[in-house]
């Protein structure tokens, strides 16, 4: 078994086939970019993984352990809330619209899961969540509700929130898709940070390429429901073999 | 007017604020439960909810009212008149307000409950520290609605004999005569009193903002 085990995975919705008898699988600390035109399951299998969305049939499993059943002696059984809580919680994901809870200061946003989540003492959640937000830039920003900040600023905020969590798995869904290129360009920073400080299992969907070939070490090609392509970046963003992938990385690329 | 007079009309006014704060508290105290209820997983605790609801908001004020003053006691259970008067109210606003409660937790974005599922909160969790806040501030508006109508609600429960502003300015008019004078201050007198209401209200849409 590896360390996250796609096994004839399938989802529709009403008549759309979103993920076609899908299997894969991703080792312990790879970078993994899933690319494809949209509509293509790449998000839905970021959401499965976060159990956000069911499989309609097909297993998941996250080092051995089901995400979606439970094992009872030799049956396979839907999961309880607990046993889906307990796999779950090795995994975070980062959301195209940030998400944060406008309810919360930045501070608070952060401390939340780790104190009544995790456990943890107040005094050690501020201080960690002091650090990150001084890792993704925003240390000043603490004391200030979401609403204050830009779109920039609070996925920065909302990538220390994920982070906070102490993830083994970090699923990161078109998290520049909302913003302007200049402010994507921090955030794209900051995860470059990420990526190359920490030894976080990372899937991510995104349509920022140059960034996918700087901190993946696989790119998965999406296509209807199935994965046709599987490559190292250089791999695929040089030598594409399918027809598929060529079309769709050359209108990629020429939108830039 | 005599200060015999303005006596039984500020006895009346403080009567009526009374049954409108006290049917609006309990309006409140049943539109939570009964909110939730109806955004529940389990299919019983929702029909539960929705029960409620359709069974008192189709129950006129003014039933529910004679039924409290006057069916119960003679079934041997004996209220006093006010506190009946505010079950009668609260009892029916309650199901209205537990639509508006069951409204804004379903106006919270699905962005947020799914932000706190990829925190890895428990959703009962992600209800009282995620949800419900944002939509506690969502409802302040619609309940400051509701408080008017409670205000207005109050002078239908004049005819079980609680001696509020409406029950009074009868008696007062029974005694002079004069219909227009009397109606007018007390629709001045409602009017003032919604004004006093909505202010409230308004302070504190501005206390819960986010910013």
């Amino acid at each position: 078994m590896s360390f996250i085990d796609f096994t004839d995975v399938s989802k529709r919705f009403g008549d759309n086939v979103v993920l076609d008898d899908m299997s894969f699988n991703v080792a312990n600390g790879e970078r993994v970019t899933l690319i494809g035109p949209s509509g293509s399951g790449k998000t839905t299998i970021l959401r499965m993984l976060m159990t956000l969305t069911k499989p309609d049939s097909g297993t998941i499993a996250i080092d051995d352990e089901y995400l979606w059943h439970e094992r009872r002696g030799d049956d396979l059984v839907p999961a309880s809330e607990a046993h889906t809580r307990k796999v779950r919680s090795r995994v975070t994901m980062v959301f195209q619209q940030f998400n944060l809870f406008p309810n919360m200061k930045v501070l608070r946003n952060v401390t939340e899961a780790p104190i009544h989540v995790l456990g943890k003492q107040k005094d050690e959640a501020d201080e960690r969540a002091r650090e990150l937000l001084e890792m993704v830039g925003l240390q000043d920003k603490a004391d200030f509700y979401p609403s204050q900040l830009s779109g920039g600023q609070q996925q920065r905020v909302a990538i220390a929130r994920a982070l906070a969590v102490e993830p083994d798995i970090l699923l990161l869904d078109e998290v520049t898709s909302a913003l302007d290129p200049e402010i994507a360009a921090e955030v794209l920073d900051v995860l470059r940070d990420v990526a190359k400080t920490s030894d976080v299992t990372m899937l991510l969907v995104t349509h920022a390429m140059r960034f996918a070939r700087d901190v993946s070490n696989r790119v998965l090609m999406f296509n209807e429901g199935k994965i046709i392509e599987d490559a190292a970046p250089e791999q695929m963003f040089n030598e594409p073999q399918h027809e598929r992938t060529k079309a769709f990385l050359k209108s990629v690329l020429e939108e830039v | 007017m005599s200060s015999a007079q303005l006596g039984l009309l500020l006895y009346g006014a403080w009567k009526t604020i009374l049954l409108t704060l006290g049917g609006m508290a309990l309006a409140l105290v049943i539109a939570f439960p009964v909110g939730l209820a109806r955004v529940s997983h389990n299919k019983f605790v929702r029909a539960i909810g929705f029960t409620y609801v359709e069974l008192f908001r189709g129950a006129a004020v003014l039933v529910l009212a004679f039924w409290f003053v006057y069916a119960l006691p003679s079934l041997g259970w004996q209220l006093d008149p006010t506190f009946a008067g505010i079950l009668a109210l609260g009892l029916n606003m309650g199901a209205y307000s537990g639509e508006v409660v069951r409204g804004a937790i379903q106006a919270v974005p699905p962005g947020q409950i799914e932000a706190a599922t990829a925190l890895n909160f428990k959703p009962s969790q992600g209800m009282r520290r995620v949800v419900l806040p944002q939509a506690v501030r969502a409802m302040i508006p619609s309940f400051g609605n509701n408080v008017i109508e409670q205000l207005k609600a109050t002078a239908v429960v004049a005819v079980v004999s609680i001696p509020e502003l409406t029950f009074n300015g009868q008696l007062i008019w029974s005694g002079n005569g004069r219909a227009a004078a009397v109606f007018g201050g007390l629709l001045i007198g409602y009017g003032l009193m919604a004004l006093i209401f909505m202010t409230g209200v308004k302070l504190l849409e501005r206390r819960v903002a986010w910013t």
